[in-house]
């Protein structure tokens, strides 16, 4: 009877520093040799932009579901962030600035966790071998976390460059018929799996690698975990199909905007 | 009914247990590695050592594996135990299906069969990393010892129950990637000496040891060494705590 095993040939040993380079007593190195602060640096960066863009999935979750209140809600919210309530008449510019902070910060985040994916065929292959073998849940996590940024990279952007190039089309119906008329639902539906999974795995990795709730907080902030993408994924959905239900109705008269019942009349175009 | 009273339950027939055991020697690399099967009585309270010693007494006295202490202090006979890093002398084979799948450790250099030289590596990694007491103070041997308050004391001798067994590095998927990684081991003896009144290094020259992504930086939080250690070591605890004093480094 044969059982079939991953088995990774024994790795070549390797050479370390010679003992009497560190024997000496140790003051402070000269500021010229002092180690570079970099990995320190980048280490808290890549935290601290998923953190921001965790946050900022949160809060636009919340935006985009008032959907699910009313046409006329999600319109107010909408031009809400064109700031007529402050400036006296809607800037979509201003919409068009945050899509572009957050897909600045989409790409420093990409570029910082990058670093760790496994680097060529090697690596690719010895993480495999060792996931399959190891069968341990926050190592298969980690590969979903993987695989799930790298979509990212691609759904987030074209959806960002959506929303920086096109700013003023951001209401009920102009939103609806992006989902349906434009033809954009796979491209969400997508999307929100990878962004709500990526984003509760991130979170939860935060908490364990920087040991922000103490030592033995592990199931629960799994527990936490898996409510967090369940929630959103389901929240988002059941917003998704809004849209979608929006956009069909919708789909005859595709292009027109949304009108508030009060102003309907005054504001006509 | 107090259970004393009962008459005992005749004794089931001890399992046959199957030990899967991947055998092959680097010293005759033309032939290829192989699992070879096993079968035997499982005894009461028997461990994988012992059963790995049944094996290599009745059935097969060429088998390679390494024990020194079978009682989990040595640190020798770690190996992947169905895919999982253990202590062969530390699991009871009662824990086990019966049919039970052994390989030596990954990462480390193979021996033969089930024994793996991590003594190398992490000879390597304390010359590394400098594990050891650095005192600029002369210590004078006629003066009576500054005390350690018992609570510290405690705290470097929990870190100091570390045997360098090599199951956090076998467990450790950036290890598998990136060997130049220090590892929990390394990272947890860090730790220790960070702790110890008489290392008279400062954070700063920690950093130099740890202070980027072979250090304490590429631990990418996949807490296998966590889940693993033998000795239950609170690893994650000390990675976390390490990671933000050195972070806290990239800005002064």
């Amino acid at each position: 009877m044969s059982h079939s095993i991953d088995y990774t040939a024994p790795q070549p040993l390797r050479p370390s520093l010679p003992p009497d380079a560190a024997a000496l007593p140790t003051a402070h190195p000269p500021s010229s040799v002092r180690p570079s602060r970099w990995p320190a640096r980048l280490d808290l960066l890549q935290s601290l932009s998923g953190l921001l863009l965790a946050l900022f999935l949160i809060a636009h979750m919340a935006f985009v579901s008032t959907i699910l209140i009313s046409p006329q809600a999600f319109y107010t919210v909408a031009r809400f962030f064109e700031g007529a309530w402050l400036l006296g008449r809607p800037y979509p510019v201003l919409v068009s600035l945050v899509a572009a902070s957050i897909m600045a910060l989409l790409m420093l985040h990409a570029w910082l966790a990058m670093r760790k994916f496994p680097a060529g065929f090697r690596q690719y292959r010895a993480f495999i071998a060792h996931k399959n073998r190891l069968q341990h849940g926050d190592t298969s996590l980690w590969w979903l976390q993987v695989w799930t940024g790298f979509l990212l990279f691609f759904l987030a952007s074209i959806h960002l460059y959506d929303m920086l190039s096109q700013p003023e089309l951001i209401g009920p119906y102009a939103s609806a018929d992006r989902v349906w008329s434009g033809g954009l639902w796979p491209l969400y539906l997508l999307l929100l799996f990878s962004v709500e999974l990526h984003g509760g795995i991130g979170l939860y990795r935060l908490a364990v690698k920087w040991g922000l709730f103490g030592g033995k907080t592990r199931a629960r902030l799994h527990l936490a975990r898996h409510a967090f993408s369940a929630f959103f994924i389901t929240l988002g959905l059941v917003t998704l199909l809004a849209y979608i239900d929006l956009g069909r109705e919708h789909a005859p008269r595709a292009g027109e905007r949304y009108q508030p019942p009060s102003t309907s009349a005054s504001h006509h175009h | 009914m107090i259970s004393i009273f009962r008459r005992p339950a005749s004794s089931p027939p001890p399992r046959r247990l199957t030990l899967d055991i991947l055998r092959y020697n680097p010293a005759e690399p033309e032939r290829a590695p192989t699992l070879q099967a096993f079968t035997i009585d499982e005894a009461e309270g028997m461990t994988l050592f012992i059963a790995l010693n049944e094996i290599r007494a009745h059935q097969d006295p060429s088998l390679q594996f390494d024990f020194v202490c079978r009682a989990g202090i040595c640190g020798s006979c770690a190996m992947l135990v169905d895919g999982r890093p253990a202590l062969a002398c530390r699991t009871l084979t009662r824990d086990l299906n019966s049919h039970i799948t052994l390989a030596p450790l990954p990462f480390f250099e193979l021996i033969g069969d089930l024994s793996v030289n991590t003594g190398q590596w992490m000879r390597g990694t304390a010359e590394r990393l400098q594990t050891w007491i650095h005192a600029v103070d002369r210590v004078s041997i006629d003066e009576i010892e500054a005390p350690m308050a018992p609570e510290l004391a405690e705290a470097i001798y929990e870190l100091d129950r570390c045997i360098e067994c090599g199951c956090c590095i076998a467990a450790c998927g950036t290890a598998q990637m990136r060997p130049d990684f220090v590892g929990a081991v390394g990272l947890n003896k860090i730790a220790r000496f960070r702790l110890d009144p008489r290392d008279q290094r400062s954070d700063e020259d920690f950093y130099e040891l740890i202070g980027d992504d072979s250090g304490v930086f590429g631990c990418m939080s996949l807490l296998g060494c966590h889940d693993v250690c033998p000795k239950q070591l609170s690893l994650q605890t000390q990675i976390a705590f390490l990671r933000r004093k050195m972070a806290r480094l990239g800005f002064d």
